[in-house]
């Protein structure tokens, strides 16, 4: 199935990418919502200060903290305590939670958690990459990534399907770039209230926090025991990965959108080179591959959806008969010069039958804009790869030579 | 698809702007994406904010650079900045200023013209914000939105007799520019 959108105008709405995503939130009907204010994020926890305000939200407390630090401690205790819990935040805030991750996927309480990715510091930077959301991969976190304000808004909805379910419970970080989609206008269908409550049952965790029935959450796990927790919390992930996919194919059957569920291919089946991205660069590749097709040139798009659990198999099922592929990556692993969807991607083939030149390709960090011939130079030099080998693995496609 | 840029100052509701027009698109039936030049949200400061409008869904994000219409606010920012930059030869430039477009020498091949905005939105308005009266002049110049579609955006985001206000300095610049055309 390919990606399947809604072009009924009737049902759409010109809005903000935060907007969409408060309104999102709004009718998942959260118990509690904790967040500290960080640009570009701060058009999300506006807006849903303003509903809490107009009393849009019912049965749902917002709570104001110092930090993000706190922000997540606080929705630590009320996830183990039953409630649906809410935070966004972005960079910096993200960083400062890194500890607090590791505790809420350690609890297994399914927070969903929407990063308006941005670069971080020093220097400072507000704009776009996704350095903050990807050093953070290891936390035990759901990662998803989305492609307009439609995916965003919907994947909304998915995530906490899939952080709640039994077999996972996992919390999820459902990722936007930032200002380009958070602060973007453009036409979607908001998340319809009827739809969700039929798609996402209220949540009924099967253990909480309760005085009547004591119970600890995080306890001092010494090393006859440590390893199997993390044990499980793998398996978990494991678990999320057919997860997703069904909560995306359910999500098509009752809303009538579908955007693929690990990963969505475009013009992949025949491809000589195959661009892989995450995020909003995903919509400019489709452009460009669309140019390149009607030119003769065999490019096509492998958009990874969904980071954590990382969707192996799919990916090298749908680059397996490439002739190159180049992965595109808005971060950049300092020390070892690569971009992680591609030191991912390169690591999951090795020991496989599957053998496919592939080069990384780092982009835009730091808000960089991405015009379309920066893409298409790309697939210029992946040419090149096809006739003579890999000369560079990986690399900045978009340095500035001028500057150093 | 069309590809607007819009030049302003900090306050003059350049993004806000950018978001009717996409609005006012979508109304008429067309696909739209409106964005700011993000992060230079200062009072004062030359800003810049951008509208797709196009009959298919928009995937494309990144900013425009080769826009086929420009709408510049304040005429002192020729100055500072080149509202001229990668306009198309057969694209047009509104500038909001009471001199003859040939009053302006700047380097570019699309069409220059000029509509006082600021007077109508003294005169209907009552207060110099031109945001709104060069939405109904673009509309008026380029035929790309009807005027009624930018009408109904701008009354859906102010209400009351401000809207009324708006709206009715919307149609003025609308029917000028529309002479003009």
């Amino acid at each position: 199935m390919t990606v399947i959108r809604t072009l009924d105008k009737d049902k759409m709405d010109v809005a903000e990418g935060s907007y969409a995503v408060a309104h999102a939130v709004k009718v998942c009907r959260p118990n509690v919502i904790s967040a500290y204010p960080i640009t570009p994020q701060t058009h999300i926890v506006e807006d849903l200060s303003q509903f809490m305000a107009d009393g849009e939200i019912s049965n749902c407390e917002y709570i104001n903290v110092e930090s993000e630090f706190s922000a997540l401690s606080a929705l630590v205790g009320s996830a183990a305590a039953g409630a649906r819990c809410y935070s966004a935040t972005t960079s910096q805030g993200l960083e400062l939670m890194h500890e607090v991750l590791f505790n809420v996927s350690g609890m297994r309480l399914p927070v969903v958690m929407t990063i308006a990715n941005r670069a971080v510091s020093a220097p400072i930077n507000i704009w776009n990459d996704h350095q903050d959301s990807i050093s953070q991969r290891d936390t035990g976190w759901i990662q998803m990534y989305a492609e307009d304000l439609q995916e965003i808004s919907d994947m909304t909805a998915q995530a906490y399907k899939v952080a709640e379910d039994k077999d996972v419970m996992m919390p999820a970080m459902t990722c936007m770039d930032g200002f380009i989609l958070s602060h973007v206008y453009e036409p979607l269908v908001l998340l319809e209230q009827d739809l969700v409550d039929e798609y996402l049952p209220a949540y009924e965790p099967e253990f909480t926090l309760d005085p009547k029935n004591p119970l600890t959450f995080g306890a001092f796990a010494d090393p006859t025991a440590y390893t199997e927790f993390r044990y499980l919390q793998q398996q978990a992930m494991d678990n999320a990965l057919p997860k997703i996919e069904e909560a995306a194919n359910e999500f098509y059957e009752i809303f009538g959108r579908y955007y693929g569920g690990l990963i969505d291919e475009y013009e992949t089946e025949d491809a000589d080179i195959i661009l892989m991205a995450m995020g909003s660069l995903v919509g400019t590749i489709r452009d460009v591959v669309d140019k390149l097709r009607a030119k003769g040139v065999k490019a096509g798009l492998l958009k990874v959806r969904t980071f954590r659990p990382f969707p192996a198999e799919a990916i090298k099922n749908a680059i397996k008969d490439a002739k190159v592929v180049v992965a595109l990556d808005k971060n950049i692993s300092l020390g070892l010069n690569e971009g992680s969807l591609f030191t991912e991607t390169k690591a999951s083939l090795y020991n496989t039958k599957v053998d496919v030149p592939i080069v990384g390709r780092m982009i835009g960090h730091g808000g960089r804009d991405i015009p379309e011939k920066t893409i298409e130079d790309i697939v210029e030099e992946a040419k090149g790869i096809i006739s003579s080998g890999i000369n560079t693995e990986s690399k900045y496609a978009d340095l500035k030579e001028e500057l150093l | 698809m069309k590809e607007i840029r819009i030049h302003g100052r900090g306050g003059q509701g350049s993004v806000t702007a950018a978001e009717l027009l996409a609005g006012a698109a979508f109304e008429d039936g067309q696909f739209s994406q409106a964005f700011p030049a993000f992060g230079v949200e200062r009072r004062g400061a030359p800003v810049q904010a951008f509208t797709r409008i196009s009959d298919a869904p928009i995937r494309l994000r990144s900013q425009i650079y080769e826009p086929d219409y420009i709408i510049v606010q304040d005429p002192t920012l020729i100055e500072v900045v080149d509202v001229e930059s990668g306009a198309k030869d057969d694209g047009i430039i509104i500038i909001n200023s009471d001199f003859a477009p040939e009053d302006f020498d700047l380097d570019t091949n699309a069409r220059i013209m000029t509509v006082n905005a600021t007077k109508i939105a003294l005169d209907v308005i009552g207060r110099p914000i031109v945001n709104t009266v060069l939405l109904g002049a673009f509309a008026g110049a380029t035929g790309e939105v009807r005027a009624s579609s930018i009408v109904n955006a701008v009354k859906g985001r102010f209400s009351g007799k401000i809207g009324e206000k708006n709206a009715e300095a919307v149609q003025k610049a609308y029917d000028l520019m529309a002479e003009d055309k």
